[in-house]
């Protein structure tokens, strides 16, 4: 998300977004090396696709192609991560998410083991694109920037509240979910 | 610290079962560059003349190309060398994909493998962990299962693996060593097979560093654009449908018969519904913006990817069409087959049984159809059952195996090594040159950096060499402006335009830069390579900062020229095996070729058996080969002396 403006008086923010196409990637992984390069320290001083905040997936025997990128649709660590047994195969909770999580392996500084995010390639003055979709002579990455309404705020569904409520119980038992709701209601009329 | 390359190679030696990590010698790089070059220094240094292709002394080598890993696009070369089983010379070859750069990224820049296992392995390499494990579940599995086993047992798909398929494990000469959509061929499969070294998998995490990252990067992204629009680079038999080029001049069959109308119309629209039915898409290698693989997945066949003439040689071979490729593709590339020799093998042997030489009893059960009995002699090969244990040693080994007028139809090899099936009429001299001392093997991989034939109209080919970027030095605008014939041009021209030819592709072998980009595509194809002479020394200086300019990088291929010419000669290669396909032009002229061939040498520095004097070894720091020669009786005291003489009567 980014700046600001205003516009005959209603706010709006610069939604910025890199659309992939996946029947355009053609595996070249420039992407992963120009952002490895363009986050290093000093600037392009040295190239590691392992340090890159976007990542080919490639499977050829199945012929596919995926760049995905390292976005901010979860927390960065994911703290509920559990494994399950499911007709006697394991699975962890992530194959379970469809989100590009950054905390997956993808997405890991490989001395440190810390999450990598895409940060749209955040720089001063802002970049044209972001480093990825520069790199990408196959237009399988485009960027687009669009303007959106500030302050309004999404409209609850009740299906949603019930089950984020439902897995805060099971997390924390009812009474504690109880009481938790008890203070934020009583600090709000003080 | 190093910039561009890493300073450590592997040292793996499987008799031994050892891994050492081993610190290289920057001046080596500045001599040779990385890649073919340095790997070249090491063959030189540790496989003493005597030593047997297929012995535990042989030394294999996968080297990532200098650049490799580095911004410059289209730089993802991994070149692999050892000395061949067939030919018994110096065997050069190349991979694609990404594996040279994960290799570089493990921390490596050569991969340095002696002696043999006494079982079945592979090599797995995470970053600094590096390990000899149990390949037995692997045996007989195709090169990409092979690779997906690993992948599997490893618990990651971000591995890249290079493996050989049974026919590398059964050391068939025309094995190749397989790593995603790419091959490395020219008999690198059978030593590895030898080795009993079945894949090699590695995983890197590191950074590789860079000497002048702002302006190398700037430079880059500018190329990967131009490289995207320049429609004179690239693989065209990977998008463009008009084949007529191999199909009606290129011979087929045992490289026997020519089909000069067999191109039409009906025929390329049928062809090119049956690739767009069955092509999954096209790929790139690592950073480069073309897309020169075809990936078909054909119905009931392994998925299979093919780039330029690889698509037309099994069915050229067999008499067939695009669809027996695409039957045959698959499968040949799953046993690690490589697709240009192996069909010449199979028609070779055809032939002899068409001919009476090879009989009944040697093709026990074979089926009638020639389709079917392309597909019963891959099988007979493969495993060197029967028959195919004489075949898979190559079509001269096995000629002169089967004797019995065998001979006559080894036709089309040069140093025991198959060619590409081209028979014209008329001798090009320059091609002379370079099919009879090329030691890459193949005329692709010295060809490319002046054109084939000349233009029929002074206009074009001033429009031609007014746009002509590659060129290192006007003369070859010069000789290019005065060419009127194919057969027709000055000894002098034939020997610097060879030379020329030969440069790029050594420079590309070092700096692992691929040569649909460069070398192949410097004159030939249009004359406006993305890389060449003239932007490769910045690119080089701004990766590693070794100090480079043209005449340094000229020198550069010299030396990496003249270090394979002398690997060669040390293992006995002399002027008597300096010639093309007796048959490969129809008119011939004895006396001219061999003035033509005396003027190349002369040209080179080498003396009248084609052995670089001591004073080129010398000139190019190459005096510890001199010493060698000398000592072995190989250069006499006196040749430098003489020559002089020579030249002043």
């Amino acid at each position: 998300m980014g700046v600001l403006t205003v516009n005959g008086g209603v706010k709006k923010r610069t939604v910025k977004e890199i659309k992939v196409n996946v029947d355009k990637c053609t595996g070249c992984r420039a992407c992963e090396l120009s952002c490895a390069a363009f986050h290093a320290s000093p600037r392009y001083s040295s190239i590691n696709p392992a340090r890159a905040r976007i990542r080919v997936l490639i499977y050829e025997r199945t012929d596919l192609y995926v760049p995905v990128r390292a976005t901010n649709y979860t927390p960065a660590e994911c703290s509920g991560r559990q494994s399950y047994i499911i007709d006697k195969k394991e699975y962890s909770q992530c194959s379970f998410c469809g989100a590009s999580c950054p905390s997956r392996e993808h997405f890991k500084e490989p001395d440190s083991g810390l999450p990598l995010k895409c940060d749209m390639c955040e720089d001063e003055p802002p970049l044209s694109e972001p480093m990825c979709v520069q790199a990408c002579t196959f237009g399988a990455l485009t960027y687009e920037e669009t303007l959106e309404e500030q302050g309004k705020e999404k409209e609850a569904k009740p299906e949603d509240l019930k089950i984020g409520l439902e897995s805060l119980v099971n997390k924390y038992g009812p009474q504690k979910v109880t009481d938790a709701v008890t203070r934020m209601s009583l600090s709000r009329k003080g | 610290m190093r910039y561009g390359e890493t300073g450590f190679n592997l040292e793996i030696d499987l008799s031994l079962g050892s891994i050492d990590r081993v610190e290289t010698d920057p001046k080596l790089t500045e001599l040779h560059l990385g890649g073919q070059g340095t790997a070249d220094r090491i063959l030189w240094d540790r496989v003493p003349a005597g030593v047997e292709p297929f012995s535990p002394e042989n030394v294999l080598i996968f080297s990532s190309g200098l650049l490799v890993g580095t911004p410059v696009p289209g730089a993802n070369r991994t070149v692999v060398n050892t000395f061949s089983s067939q030919t018994n010379l110096h065997a050069h070859s190349l991979l694609g994909g990404y594996f040279g750069a994960e290799l570089k990224h493990a921390g490596y820049d050569k991969i340095v493998i002696s002696g043999r296992s006494s079982e079945l392995v592979y090599l797995w390499i995470n970053n600094d962990k590096v390990e000899i494990r149990d390949a037995s579940h692997l045996r007989g599995m195709g090169c990409q299962e092979t690779a997906e086993q690993i992948k599997r047992d490893l618990k990651s798909e971000k591995i890249q693996v290079a493996a050989i398929g049974p026919a590398g494990e059964n050391r068939v000469n025309m094995a190749s060593i397989d790593h995603s959509h790419s091959s490395a061929a020219r008999g690198v499969g059978s030593i590895m097979g030898d080795k009993r070294l079945k894949a090699i998998a590695i995983r890197g995490t590191k950074d590789l560093n860079i000497a002048r990252p702002t302006e190398l990067f700037e430079m880059c992204q500018n190329l990967r654009k131009s490289i995207a629009e320049n429609p004179s680079v690239g693989d065209w038999m990977a998008t463009d449908e008009d084949d007529s080029f191999h199909h009606n001049n290129f011979s087929w069959g045992n490289a026997r018969v020519r089909r000069r109308d067999f191109w039409s119309k009906e025929l390329e629209e049928r062809w090119r519904n049956l690739k767009y039915k069955y092509m999954n898409r096209q790929t790139s290698c690592y950073n480069c913006s073309k897309v020169c693989h075809n990936v078909i997945s054909f119905p009931g066949k392994p998925t299979f990817s093919y780039k330029c003439y690889g698509k037309d040689t099994y069915h050229m071979a067999a008499f067939q069409e695009l669809d027996f490729s695409y039957e045959i593709l698959g499968i040949s590339q799953e046993y690690g087959l490589d697709s240009y020799s192996t069909p010449q093998v199979i028609a070779f042997a055809l032939e002899l049984y068409e001919a009476g030489i090879l009989k009944d009893q040697d093709f026990p059960g074979m089926p009638v159809n020639v389709r079917e009995r392309f597909f019963y002699l891959l099988e007979k090969i493969v495993r060197r059952e029967g028959i195919g244990d004489i075949l898979a040693n190559g079509v001269s080994l096995a000629a002169r195996q089967i004797g019995n007028g065998a001979e006559a139809y080894d036709h089309n090899t040069i140093k025991r090594f198959e060619q590409l099936p081209i028979k014209l009429g008329r001798l090009n001299p320059v091609y002379f040159l370079m099919l009879a001392t090329g030691e890459k093997m193949a005329i692709t991989q010295i060809e490319g950096s002046f054109p084939q034939d000349p233009l029929p109209t002074i206009e074009q080919r001033k429009e031609f060499v007014d746009g002509w970027v590659s060129v290192p030095n006007e003369k070859f605008k010069k000789y290019f402006m005065e060419w009127e014939k194919r057969d027709t041009i000055s000894n002098e021209a034939s020997c610097a335009i060879c030379d020329w030819n030969e440069a790029m592709h050594y420079l590309d072998d070092a700096t692992g830069i691929c040569g649909f980009l460069s070398s192949f595509r410097g004159g030939q194809f249009g004359g406006r390579s993305a890389y060449h002479i003239h932007n490769m020394p910045p690119l080089i200086s701004l990766s590693t900062g070794i100090k480079m300019d043209e005449t340094l990088l000229w020198e550069v291929f010299q030396r990496n020229r003249t270090l394979v010419r002398a690997l060669n000669v040390r293992r006995g290669m002399r002027r008597i095996d300096e010639k093309p396909p007796e048959d490969h032009w129809a008119i011939r002229d004895h006396d001219y070729e061999q003035k033509l061939l005396d003027d190349y040498y002369d040209f080179k520095g080498w003396n009248k058996d084609g052995i670089p004097t001591k004073e080129t070894l010398d000139k190019l720091g190459l005096d510890y080969v001199s010493e060698d020669f000398l000592q072995k009786g190989i250069l006499k005291d006196n040749e430098a002396a003489s020559t002089e003489k020579e030249k002043e009567a």
